[in-house]
């Protein structure tokens, strides 16, 4: 059967120039970069190649960048470690209701071992409100933490004036932008960033390699004790072919970023309008243009749930994701659209496409063709359509969970 | 994640849809993870003059296991007696299917419970109680939650 990925925010498939840079790093070139022989030397001069690479892309300087096993870890050493460095000067930390979870429970933990944190909300569209990151950010903050683009409903947010307020209030700026980078412009300069995070399998990279990017003079310090790899600050033998991919496909994605971006909003779009043909259904997040990932079409169905569209999607071969309760380990509906005002039983009916650099015209005229058949399956079973009291229910599917924050 | 038999319950479900005038209905809310599911029944007699479930049909918006449990009960139940139906419980439905996913058991206690409501409302209506079917608890046992984060993450 013909197989149609539309999940290139959960992850991306090696491209083959990457694979084909980091193969001589597994074998004939497997040296430790820090030994000091001619194995250890090659090792090395790929490391430093690659931190060229990747701080060129994000216009900082190489010993700005420290490479990671991903964007989880990137996300744990930024935010638990500035605030273990800096606890002296304030226990207050400043994050959103939107983060991915590396950052959401990270920032819960450290609110178990006693700091506070603000949880920002989200418009509609799930976007953060910069009048409120300046009440929320005080002489006591020592850390605000916002994503640069959210992974379920491809928000961008406003890091470029989150990043101002920070400068002025003398807080750090930490931005997660493991979806972002490779497909919007990155300038960590310009947008007052003082650390971020990356993950190189959100860009056709390997997984298990990322880096955490962390300007010069930010007082930090490490989660991994050991040998003193990455300058101190992440002990561990560096993963030399993982580096090297993550490099190569920065480089890449930086060069086809543009285009590519463009060739996917073209079939976001498509996606999105004939989608939108289906009685009862609607868009979550905001309008596809400069405030969305371009690749990112989440939508929303009433009166289905998604676990069950996401297992008939892929019997018909298609590979999409949900926000559902029913699709979620802990039994709840997706944080973020909560966060955006969706009432449960709406979550239940969410479908997540995103869009990659395999897509074409015809897979989405493919999905067109299917979707519609499923989403009318499932609703000739559903005991819910328009007009079905249902508010006898109303404690059972709204209010028992709930956000705690 | 689901065995070969819940897949297979979820591509061909049986029973599913509604019965106009049914002998009982059974409405009920999931208080685990939000889902509904509706149960309507058909009461007859067999040869002993005992009451059967003639024929049950199951409305449900859930997830994967819900509508396999869904079906596998109504087809578990068809031709039962009323007594005989209410003893399934969801180890049995389980054991059917070979097995649900641990976070997955409450699902089909929500089809158990529908069934229960609908054979709770057939007895109400014919003991002559008025609109048995409109206000029922609509709670079910299963109250088991997990606070941890929710496991989607990418
Ligand atoms: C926004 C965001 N942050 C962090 C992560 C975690 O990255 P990794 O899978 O590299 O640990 C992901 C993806 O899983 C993500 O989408
Ligand atoms: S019906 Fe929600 S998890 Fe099964």
């Amino acid at each position: 059967m013909k197989r149609i990925y539309l999940d290139h925010a959960a992850t991306t498939p090696l491209d083959e120039r990457v694979l084909n840079a980091m193969q001589p790093f597994f074998w004939q070139k497997f040296g430790n970069a820090s030994s000091v022989h001619s194995f250890g030397t090659e090792a090395r001069e790929a490391v430093e190649k690659s931190r060229e690479t990747v701080a060129k892309a994000i216009n900082a300087r190489p010993e700005e960048i420290y490479f990671t096993s991903g964007g989880t870890e990137s996300d744990n050493i930024a935010i638990l470690e500035i605030a273990y460095a800096n606890r002296e000067r304030g226990k207050h930390i400043v994050t959103s209701k939107i983060e991915h979870h590396a950052v959401e429970e990270t920032c819960k933990f450290l609110e178990k071992d006693g700091f506070m944190a603000s949880w920002l909300g989200v418009d509609k569209e799930g976007l953060v409100d910069l009048g409120e990151v300046g009440n929320a950010v005080t002489g006591k903050t020592i850390l605000v933490s916002v994503m640069h683009a959210n992974n379920e409903i491809g928000t961008i947010e406003p890091i470029v004036e989150i990043g101002k307020i920070c400068r002025e209030k003398g807080a750090f700026f930490h931005t997660d932008a493991v979806q972002s980078v490779g497909k919007e412009k990155i300038d960590v300069n310009k947008m007052n960033i003082d650390l971020l995070s990356s993950s190189a399998h959100k860009f056709y990279g390997p997984k298990g390699a990322g880096f955490l990017f962390v300007k010069e003079g930010t007082e930090i310090q490490p989660l991994m004790h050991g040998g003193g790899h990455e300058r101190g600050l992440r002990s561990g033998t560096e993963n030399v072919p993982g580096i090297v991919g993550l490099a190569a496909a920065l480089e890449i994605a930086e060069k086809e970023r543009e285009k590519e971006n463009a060739r996917e909003r073209i079939l976001a779009k498509k996606l999105l309008k004939g989608a939108l043909g289906i009685e009862n259904s609607w868009l979550n997040g905001p309008a596809i243009g400069p405030k969305r990932l371009s690749n990112n079409v989440n939508l929303g169905f009433d009166f289905v749930e998604g676990e069950s569209m996401v297992l008939m999607l892929s019997d018909k071969g298609i590979a999409a994701s949900t926000g559902s309760a029913c699709s979620s380990k802990s039994l709840e509906p997706s944080h973020v659209l909560r966060a955006i005002g969706l009432p449960h039983v709406k979550c239940h009916g969410s479908l997540r496409f995103s869009l990659g650099r395999g897509t074409t015209a015809k897979d989405i005229d493919y999905v067109l063709g299917a979707l519609p058949r499923i989403v009318e399956k499932l609703r000739k079973i559903s005991p819910l359509r328009k007009g079905v009291d249902i508010s006898e229910f109303e404690e059972d599917i709204e209010h028992v969970h709930g956000h705690e924050h | 994640m689901y065995s070969e038999k819940v897949l297979k319950e979820f591509r061909h479900p049986k029973n599913l849809g509604k019965i106009h005038n049914p002998d009982g209905l059974g409405k009920v809310g999931n208080p685990v993870c939000g889902d509904l599911l509706w149960i309507y029944i058909k009461v007859g007699k067999n040869k002993k003059g005992q009451e059967i479930i003639k024929d049950i049909k199951v409305k449900t918006f859930g997830c994967v296991a819900a509508l396999a449990t869904s079906s596998k009960l109504t087809t578990m139940a068809k031709g039962m007696t009323l007594d005989e139906a209410l003893k399934i419980n969801k180890e049995k439905i389980a054991k059917e299917l070979d097995g649900l996913p641990p976070q997955k058991m409450h699902c089909s206690v929500l089809s158990m419970d529908g069934l229960r409501r609908a054979i709770e409302d057939y007895r109400n209506k014919k003991a002559g109680r008025i609109e048995p079917s409109k206000k029922q608890p609509s709670r079910s046992s299963c109250r088991h939650r997990n606070k941890k984060g929710n496991g989607k993450s990418n």
